[in-house]
């Protein structure tokens, strides 16, 4: 029997964290030397109340939602999968040689096209870890962490060995052809008349695909056979063997849907934004991916909130770090806060509460 | 033919990126042998590689900078022994938050104190650590003209920081401790069976403590190494993944101290090639003779293994011929005595590729201490 009512669970103790999060980081403004108030007034300002400044924050919360879902699948499965940022590295890969090598008619076979090769990409390079972990019983987190690595070499040589166009000495793709660039905010509101919307902003179509994705997971973790062992396996090991689960295959399946998660955050930084294939366009946004997938508690729904407020931090710390002296590192640090509070330290948070809600059912009683 | 002194130039580089290593692993080593699994040591490196190069900055004494750096580094051990310990949070997660915790704070208040682009100012004399020489060292401008053995003495044995030593010598200390003292024999139960330990009336969160702020102390001596002697300041993101590094030091070390000191020159080794030669040549057909017998390897191996053996490993192997492929296709028409190019990227990769091939235990297979990772829970 719980403790807590599940609203508690659901609401409260990621609230909580966020909010000790937020204190902790308010008390490192003022010791910078600025205003913690006028730090969030500039923040909402720059992001909230600017058509642009959304086109910016959806364009995070893109990545993140895909990162997010992602460490969301493999955590149903026991499993962490710390490799997202190269496991989206080797997605561009894939989403550049789509882009680069077949002729595209139209933007819309072409985000189909890539988002094909983004996730293949990415399941590959999750599948390795995964076959290691299901049949070598080698500790995913550690091989995951190994190929993040081995990702960032394997794209280097791409980059600066192959890929690269004859004479050019910046380490990056050609550009994608005309017909493979995906239509931004500003060209889905220019489409319907408001041609001052959005200016500039780089959210593009991908995030209709990420909302997608959403559903997708939704469906698969809680309405599906597959997700049903996947969240079996993760729960308990031999309890899910008994009912006949296979681990092995269990393990494969979640860390490479995981994977093509992470590789499709590729088709909005590759494919919507930059144009062409570039060095660290992952920006950390696979690991952003774990402190959103437990302030979201692995659900999509949770995942997509928590995905919205990173692209906001990560939208409102650019402009802290253009308008105020506080540097854009100020948003690492919120997000070490919330994965300690939400992750390391949940106990902290819950021991409280739970104490609380203790003491309330024996006064019932 | 490479002369020799290169050689002992390249091997004694070898030893200077070699010790931060060696400190960091052998932390992982004190910390995961007591069965507390540490992501975040690179997180303590970076964060006591700033601490020590902003107090060395500020006071002038590189001493107590190093002093700094330890105790920065021993407050997140500490946090991470709270998160992992105490609270029975997941280990892996807090060593996550641990690592953005100090990417993210060090250049915040790096940015506040100096105005730097997070940065420290450039040490002064007294705020680095120098160079040793031992007594009668040729100075390095008349290195060429000494012999073999006076070469090897002052190039490789004589002229490094002080810390280089004391990492040397942390090995036979922790081998002494871990192996030859109750203490030891104690911490390394606590990693495999805690239930054993705590039901012969010793404290598994004591020792486990004790555990985590010796790493801390190690990764402490660390990161005041490389901002005060491999460079001579803090630069952002300076430990550049060396944390990492050394974990797959550790595994591939097998959680052994003299292996680790193995393990870390080996990587050192790799590091120092890798800044030294721009272009590493190989023959063609060494190189594409080596991948195809990797391939066939593999590929004798999966013969009576299942579906998914065949399928993953098969893959692998397909992709190792492709490239052996197209290394022999690229030197066709020049004939086999042909040379290849292996881009650098190759050489910095290999660390993280031994270690994947060493987890797979294809070759010596490492098996990590049986209760790592999991937080004790008291019966009662």
């Amino acid at each position: 029997m719980d403790i807590m009512p599940k609203w508690v669970d659901i609401i409260i103790v990621p609230f909580l964290s966020l909010f000790l999060a937020a204190f902790l980081s308010a008390l490192l403004i003022i010791a910078i030397g600025e205003s913690p108030i006028a730090a969030l007034n500039l923040m909402i300002e720059g992001t909230l109340l600017r058509s642009a400044g959304w086109g910016y924050m959806l364009y995070y919360t893109t990545n993140f939602i895909f990162t997010g879902l992602a460490v969301s699948v493999a955590f149903h499965a026991a499993l962490f999968n710390i490799g997202g940022e190269g496991q989206a590295m080797i997605g561009g890969l894939g989403v550049a040689l789509v882009c680069l090598f077949i002729p595209w008619p139209h933007w819309t076979l072409a985000i189909v096209g890539a988002s094909i090769g983004a996730a293949v990409f990415g399941m590959i390079w999750a599948g390795l870890p995964a076959y290691l972990q299901a049949k070598r019983g080698s500790h995913i987190v550690i091989t995951t962490i190994m190929f993040n690595f081995i990702a960032a070499g394997v794209l280097n040589f791409f980059l600066v060995d192959v890929l690269k166009p004859k004479g050019s000495m910046d380490p990056a793709s050609a550009n994608f052809p005309v017909s493979t660039h995906l239509p931004t905010f500003q060209d889905i509101a220019s489409f319907f008349g408001f041609e001052k919307a959005f200016r500039s902003a780089p959210a593009n179509v991908s995030f209709f695909i990420a909302i997608l994705a959403c559903v997708a997971v939704w469906y698969l973790i809680w309405r599906s056979p597959l997700g049903y062992e996947i969240r079996a396996l993760g729960k308990s090991g031999p309890a899910a063997r008994y009912a006949g689960v296979r681990p092995v295959k269990i393990i494969m399946i979640a860390m490479m849907i995981s994977g093509a998660l992470c590789g499709m955050m590729a088709i909005n930084t590759t494919q919507g934004e930059s144009e062409r294939l570039i060095l660290n366009f992952t920006e950390g946004a696979g690991f952003i991916g774990i402190a959103v997938a437990l302030m979201g508690r692995s659900h999509p729904l949770g995942v997509l909130l928590a995905a919205l407020l990173f692209g906001f931090l990560y939208q409102g710390g650019a402009e802290l770090a253009l308008w105020t002296k506080i540097p854009r590192e100020l948003i690492v640090v919120i997000q070490a806060l919330v994965i300690l509070f939400t992750g390391a330290l949940s106990l902290m948070v819950r021991a409280p509460l739970e104490s609380f809600f203790m003491s309330l059912r024996k006064a019932k009683e | 033919m490479i002369e020799f002194l290169t050689l002992l130039q390249v091997l004694d580089s070898s030893l200077r990126l070699a010790t931060p290593l060696l400190l960091v692993c052998l932390a992982g080593l004190f910390s995961e042998r007591a069965g507390i699994f540490d992501i975040g040591l690179e997180g303590k490196l970076l964060a006591a590689a700033f601490v020590s190069a902003a107090f060395a900055a500020i006071t002038g004494s590189v001493w107590l900078g190093l002093l700094a750096g330890i105790s920065a580094s021993i407050m997140l051990s500490l946090l991470h022994g709270l998160a992992s310990i105490t609270l029975r949070g997941d280990q892996i997660i807090s060593g996550v938050a641990i690592n953005f915790l100090a990417a993210g704070l060090t250049v915040v208040v790096a940015q506040d104190l100096f105005g730097q682009g997070g940065r420290t100012p450039p040490l002064k004399s007294g705020g680095r650590f120098e160079p040793i020489n031992f007594p009668g060292a040729t100075s390095s401008k008349e290195m060429n003209e000494a012999g073999p053995l006076m070469q090897f003495y002052s190039e490789l044995l004589s002229g490094h920081s002080l810390l280089v030593y004391v990492a040397l010598l942390t090995v036979p200390i922790s081998w002494f401790i871990l192996y030859k003292t109750r203490y030891g024999l104690r911490l390394r139960a606590v990693g495999e069976n805690p239930a054993a330990v705590d039901t012969a009336g010793i404290s598994v969160r004591g020792l486990r403590y004790s555990a985590v702020i010796i790493g801390g102390v190690l990764c402490g001596i660390a990161g005041a190494y490389i901002a005060t002697s491999l460079q001579a300041n803090f630069t952002k993101d300076m430990s550049a993944g060396r944390g990492f590094i050394a974990l797959a030091a550790l595994i591939f070390a097998k959680w052994r101290p003299w292996y680790a000191l193995s393990a870390c020159l080996l990587f050192g080794f790799f590091f120092a090639v890798d800044t030294r030669f721009q272009n590493i040549l190989l023959p063609a057909w060494l190189l594409s003779g080596f991948l195809i017998l990797i391939a066939l390897g593999l590929i004798s191996y999966v013969w009576k293994k299942d579906n998914l053996d065949k399928a993953v490993l098969g893959g692998l192997a397909l992709g190792i011929s492709v490239i052996a492929f197209m290394v022999i296709s690229s030197v066709w028409d020049t004939g086999t005595s042909s040379q290849i190019k292996i881009p650098v990227v190759f050489i910095q990769s290999l660390p993280y590729v031994l270690t994947v091939v060493v987890l797979a235990g294809f070759v010596g297979k490492a098996i990590p201490p049986r209760a790592g990772g999991q937080p004790y829970v008291k019966e009662r």
